[in-house]
């Protein structure tokens, strides 16, 4: 790793100073995507601005929604009787990111904020039409990827806890790397509002809606609405684990299997 | 920076630079070399330990972030007179070859025996998804942990 300075802040106000007093400062939360990306040397911070000490960052409220803290492990939501209770598939989707060790230190606030293409919450917050609230403003889920590993955070923003509305029903269907549990497709379908939302992670460059999945299962949420329903390959990503049209045929495939959770 | 915090019971307060791992404090600053670094890329879990009661890769939590933490490593857990009951179970299947993984092995083990309710041999598998074995093939580690699931 090359040298940097550790601070530990202790209100937003203090870690959004810090880092903009660095001259290249990173914010630092669970630290599973950041730390080995540190000690690969692709990334150089001057400064990394830990966010643990920050009161109210942690923590999970519901109600008629469920709030999560940014700060909040994946392990916590997965375990959250309330959050099983209010939307199962937020906690299914939780505990099977990654690995325990994984679960136990990764924040959902850092995975978004990531916008890895693999990522799990994305589908999620997509899916779900959840609010991104922030130091600053709140963000709609829809607008907040924008592109591989590009989100619509400003510089120095900070993202506080994100909010899902609570769905009739939802169900999520992963494709996972065998060696890393990443996503290589990850497919969450949820009727919301009586309308059915279709959120993608893995494919694209960032996660997306998925136009063809909601016209076909805007009549009802059948596995049958799927069949010869195709995915437009043009934009998806294509690398050692999969093609383009692979990762095109796999989101049909974990479209219909989340739509049979929900029959089932 | 200056580092406080407790391992195995016994509290320490370490200088140490920003960028120091929590493995490094352990094992170069404390000379408790049970805890093992096998791959440095977060994926081996040669490297758990448990902090503030749950099991974390060491590799990749940086030192400064176990500041106040509570850290219990391989050699908190028994002695080689009164073994863990894991230890004990690991020993008794025949659990291990080398040996690499196992400190890393235990202490994840020991951590998802103690969080999981109804723990069958799909859950231990599941659980232990974390912890890579290059020598055993995985099966008498499945054992192991079921068998110290009824003794813990
Ligand atoms: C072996 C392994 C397997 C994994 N498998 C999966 C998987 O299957 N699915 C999956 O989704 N993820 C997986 N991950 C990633 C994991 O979920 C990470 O925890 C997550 O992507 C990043 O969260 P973090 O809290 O660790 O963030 P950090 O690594 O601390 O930070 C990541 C980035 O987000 C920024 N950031 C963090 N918090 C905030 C905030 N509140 N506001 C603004 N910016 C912020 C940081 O500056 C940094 O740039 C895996 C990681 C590992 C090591
Ligand atoms: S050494 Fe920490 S995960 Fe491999
Ligand atoms: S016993 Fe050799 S790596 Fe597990």
């Amino acid at each position: 790793m090359y040298r940097f300075n550790y601070h530990r802040a202790s209100s937003l106000a203090q870690a959004a100073e810090l880092r903009s007093g660095a001259d290249d400062g990173v914010f630092l939360a669970g630290g599973m995507t950041l730390i080995p990306t540190l000690k690969q040397r692709l990334a150089a911070p001057t400064d990394v601005v830990d966010l643990a000490g920050i009161e109210g960052l942690s923590g999970i409220t519901v109600g008629d929604t469920v709030t999560v803290g940014a700060m909040t492990p994946h392990a916590d939501v997965a375990g959250s009787a309330a959050v099983q209770g209010a939307i199962p598939a937020l906690a299914d989707l939780a505990g099977r990111i990654g690995d325990a060790h994984v679960r136990n230190r990764g924040t959902i606030g850092g995975s978004i904020a990531n916008s890895d293409p693999a990522a799990d919450y994305p589908a999620a917050v997509v899916a779900l039409n959840a609010t991104v609230h922030t130091d600053r403003r709140d963000i709609a889920g829809e607008d907040f990827f924008l592109d591989l590993f590009e989100t619509a955070l400003e510089p120095g923003e900070i993202v506080t806890s994100v909010e899902f509305p609570v769905p009739a029903r939802a169900a999520y269907a992963k494709f996972p790397n065998p060696a890393s549990r990443y996503a290589i497709v990850g497919v969450m379908v949820a009727e919301l509002d009586g309308a059915v939302r279709v959120g993608v992670t893995g494919a694209g460059p960032c996660a997306f809606r998925s136009a063809e999945l909601e016209a076909a299962l805007a009549g009802g949420l059948s596995a049958a609405a799927l069949d010869g329903v195709s995915v437009p390959d043009g934009n998806l990503n294509s690398d050692l684990h999969a093609s383009a049209a692979y990762r095109a045929h796999l989101v049909a495939v974990m479209a219909r299997r989340a739509v049979a959770q929900l029959a089932g | 920076m200056e580092v406080t915090l407790t391992v195995n019971g016994a509290d320490h307060t370490l200088d140490v630079p920003d960028n120091a791992l929590l493995v490094e404090l352990l094992r170069e600053r404390l000379n408790l070399t049970g805890t093992h670094v096998g791959c440095d890329t977060s994926q081996c879990g040669a490297c758990v330990v448990h902090m503030d009661g749950r099991a974390v890769k060491s590799c990749t939590v940086l030192a400064g972030q176990a500041d106040g933490a509570d850290v219990t490593t391989i050699e908190g857990i028994g002695t080689a007179d009164a073994l863990h009951p894991m230890q004990e179970a690991f020993r008794e299947c025949h659990a291990l070859q080398c040996g690499f993984c196992t400190p890393g092995m235990i202490m994840a083990a020991i951590d998802l025996v103690q969080t999981s309710d109804d723990l069958d041999e799909a859950a231990v598998r599941d659980g232990l998804e974390g912890n890579l074995c290059r020598c055993t093939g995985y099966h008498n580690i499945v054992r192991a942990v079921l068998s110290a699931r009824d003794n813990m």
